[in-house]
């Protein structure tokens, strides 16, 4: 195994140090280290965080290999700095027994570009009716501790209460997608002003509400833990805040896209812009950002959903709704000066949090003698043009075409191995 | 004036009253033996319809072919459509055939804008989904003007479901472009709620039909479809008609001179009476007329530039 001399890092911010990193580890830190046989990564200028780690990835595989596989999320996931993603459970077949955990699992490792820990579903094929089995897939190689029907809501409040409790016994937590489906049959975008006029059909922000404030009292009726996906809403933002006050044990994370982008974005029906939830109002936008500095919201997720050319290159009521995300977040999140360059709270919102949310305890580690080396090496003074052509996901459906962001994932390892050098996939 | 007439909202009152006055000449036209212009010989008018309208259809074809353009029907129905072809290669395939302009009438809001996208000629939007259909405002304002004079000033009453109106939404900012002002009127449920809660100026809100007419110059009876009901819209066609409909009783709360109009199709008995539509103040018939001189003046001013 090579080792890896990383000069002038400032870890998480701090002093120039250099790092060395052997056998899957940081073997040590400190200044002026050696290079005995070590390969030397010029680190001057670049800020080390611990990898990113991301609690929702939509990797598309199986079942839509077109979209993208576990090799090339994994590889997109790299090149943003990612050492672990949590691939999302809407696949097809539906990640919904311990055979389809444990064939996602297998596959991320044969790619071996990040961990790929896999999310369970709460319902047998997202179908909202029977529990899935939620402790086979626990017990299986994948070892799944995250339940999610993401792209569908565990609207019955019976079962979403069944579900809490349920996963109790091996330390699950259900990820919801908080959308009540009576309040949204045929929603296109943000229910308000710019629906109105562009005549779609509305998304309201109650939708979303109703089920956040519905099951964080489920969540504290039994005890259980919860994790609300993508929060869009400066509504959901104010319930979160109560329920953290009240004691409740409720985690949540917002997208990047809805850190930066507003409603207005679906002007010219560019179906690259619907995602679901739906891009909302500036003021929404403004609670979010608060909110995430503020711990309220704790983790910032992709959501990255990718989708074939045809699937987006149509009329937007008929288009599939999510963006991509995994290679763009790290630089939306800096964009949106929502936690301006406090690296510290970027560490903790993007890697050490979701790495304790999903229990992923070789990840979320800032580097440091003895801990495995999963970590990133970010460039914060480099600025970059969003090209979706350059992107190594398979899907081309990237909401920051052409703008310019801040910040460039340089290199990432994980255990001690380089997937990323020089701003590019070493494989 | 604009390369594609998308939204009633593209046009400045300016644009939109050339519109309408080269509609007025165009309408003399209508009188003559022979009812044809060579304006628009050697142009190509592709009439792509994805739902059936067949008096939208035959309005934009009369208009076409009164200016002499070439005109080519295709319908969603029995048409590669079916078949599963794309919005994209539908329009590639125009595109490639040399459609001068392309006359889209769609389920989905927005679906004309990216057509624009894809075809070099000019769109015009003949209804897209819950969105708009600026050439009936057009013809809704010509109208207007021709009955009562002038535009600047009118009140204007349109009821019914503008939740899911694209006559609405067209006719809203026509209108207001155009200096009259607008009273939305329906049941709650069928207004949306950022408008109730903040109208935009020129723009008021009323639950209250009987309130709205004495002050009305004009009433626009939207259709309701009947489908509504299944969503708790409202709760039956009778109670709508009661509340919201315009009978005979209602049109006589209108000042003398107003007029009372409707898109078409109608649903008689449920948004308008019997009575009401054949009335001396509808001007439902004349509307339709009035639609042929409107698209000619709107594919005119359009294409007749570029030849």
């Amino acid at each position: 195994m090579t080792a890896y001399l990383i000069r002038g890092a400032r870890i998480v911010g701090g002093e120039p140090t250099d790092l060395l990193v052997r056998d899957g580890v940081v073997a040590e830190v400190g200044p002026d280290l050696a290079a005995t046989g070590a390969q030397v990564v010029d680190a001057g200028g670049l800020v080390a965080l611990p990898g990113l780690v991301d609690l929702h990835t939509h990797l598309r595989e199986p079942g839509r290999e077109d979209a993208e596989t576990v090799e090339t999320g994994s590889r997109a996931a790299a090149l943003g700095g990612y050492t672990a993603v949590c691939a999302m459970a809407n696949t097809d077949p539906v990640a919904d027994t311990a055979g389809v955990v444990e064939q996602v699992y297998r596959l991320g490792r044969a790619a071996g570009l990040v961990d790929v820990q896999p999310i369970g579903a709460v319902t047998v094929g997202l179908a909202g009716g029977q529990l899935a089995e939620l402790g086979a897939m626990a017990s299986s190689a994948a070892a799944v501790r995250i339940f999610s029907d993401d792209g569908h809501c565990v609207a019955d409040p019976r079962l979403m209460r069944r579900a809490l409790e349920y996963v109790k016994a091996f330390d699950g937590v259900i990820a919801q997608h908080a959308e009540e489906p009576r309040l949204t049959q045929g929603a296109q975008m943000h229910e308000g002003e710019m629906a109105t006029r562009l005549g779609l059909t509305g998304w309201p922000a109650v939708a979303e509400e109703a089920i956040v404030a519905r099951d964080v009292l489920l969540a504290e009726h039994v005890g259980s833990r919860l994790h609300v996906c993508h929060v869009s809403t400066a509504g959901s933002v104010e319930i979160l805040r109560w329920a953290r006050q009240r004691g409740i044990r409720v985690t949540a994370e917002v997208t990047p896209h809805h850190l930066l982008l507003t409603d207005e974005k679906a002007v010219g029906y560019d179906p690259v812009f619907k995602v679901n939830p739906p891009l909302r109002t500036a003021a929404d936008v403004a609670a979010l950002r608060t909110a995430l500095a503020e711990g309220v919201i704790d983790v910032v997720a992709t959501d990255h959903a990718p989708h074939a050319v045809e699937d987006k290159e149509c009329e937007w009521a008929y288009a599939r709704p999510g963006m991509l995300g995994l290679e763009t977040a790290l630089s939306v999140v800096l964009g949106s000066q929502a936690l301006g360059t406090d690296w510290n709270a970027i560490a903790e919102r993007m890697s050490r949090q979701p790495a304790r949310i999903a229990g992923l305890v070789e990840h979320g580690r800032d580097p440091a003698p003895g801990a495995p080396a999963n970590l990133t090496l970010v460039d914060p003074a480099a600025r970059r043009v969003i090209d979706p052509g350059e992107s190594a996901s398979r899907s081309r459906n990237t909401p920051y075409a052409g703008l310019t962001l801040p910040g460039r994932v340089v290199a990432t390892f994980l255990r001690g191995e380089p997937t990323v050098l020089d701003g590019k996939a070493v494989r | 004036m604009i390369g594609h007439l998308l939204s009633a909202g593209d046009l400045d009152a300016r644009s939109a009253t050339l519109i309408l006055d080269t509609a007025a000449e165009l309408g003399n036209l209508a009188g003559r033996e022979v009812k044809k212009l060579p304006t628009l010989r050697g142009r190509t008018v592709v009439n792509l319809f994805y739902e059936d309208s067949t008096r939208t259809r035959i309005s934009f074809e009369a208009a076409a072919k009164r200016l002499s353009a070439d005109v080519i029907n295709f319908s969603a129905k029995g048409s590669s459509v079916s078949k599963g072809e794309s919005l994209k290669d539908t329009a590639l395939t125009l595109q490639a055939m040399g459609a001068d302009a392309v006359v889209v009438r769609h389920p989905a809001s927005g679906a004309p804008h990216r057509l624009a996208h894809w075809v070099e000629g000019s769109v015009v939007n003949a209804g897209d989904g819950t969105h708009e259909h600026p050439t009936q405002a057009l013809l809704d304002a010509y109208t207007m003007r021709s009955r009562l004079g002038r535009l600047a000033g009118l009140q204007v009453a349109v009821v019914g479901d503008v939740l899911h109106s694209r006559v609405a939404r067209s006719n809203v900012l026509l209108l207001t472009t155009l200096g009259a002002k607008v009273t939305l009127v329906g049941p709650p449920t069928l207004i949306p709620v950022d408008v109730a809660a903040a109208p935009a100026p020129g723009i008021a809100v009323s639950y209250d039909l009987d309130a709205v007419l004495p002050a009305s110059d004009a009433v626009m009876m939207l259709r309701v479809q009947r489908e509504r009901m299944g969503d708790s819209y409202f709760p039956s066609a009778r109670e709508y008609a009661r509340r919201y409909g315009l009978d005979g009783a209602r049109m006589r709360r209108l000042p003398e001179h107003a007029i009372v109009m409707h898109p078409g199709p109608m649903n008689r008995g449920m948004e308008i009476a019997p009575e009401v539509a054949d009335s001396p103040r509808s001007t439902i018939v004349e509307q339709v007329a009035n639609g042929v001189s409107v698209r000619m003046a709107v594919l005119y001013l359009l294409l007749g530039g570029k030849a």
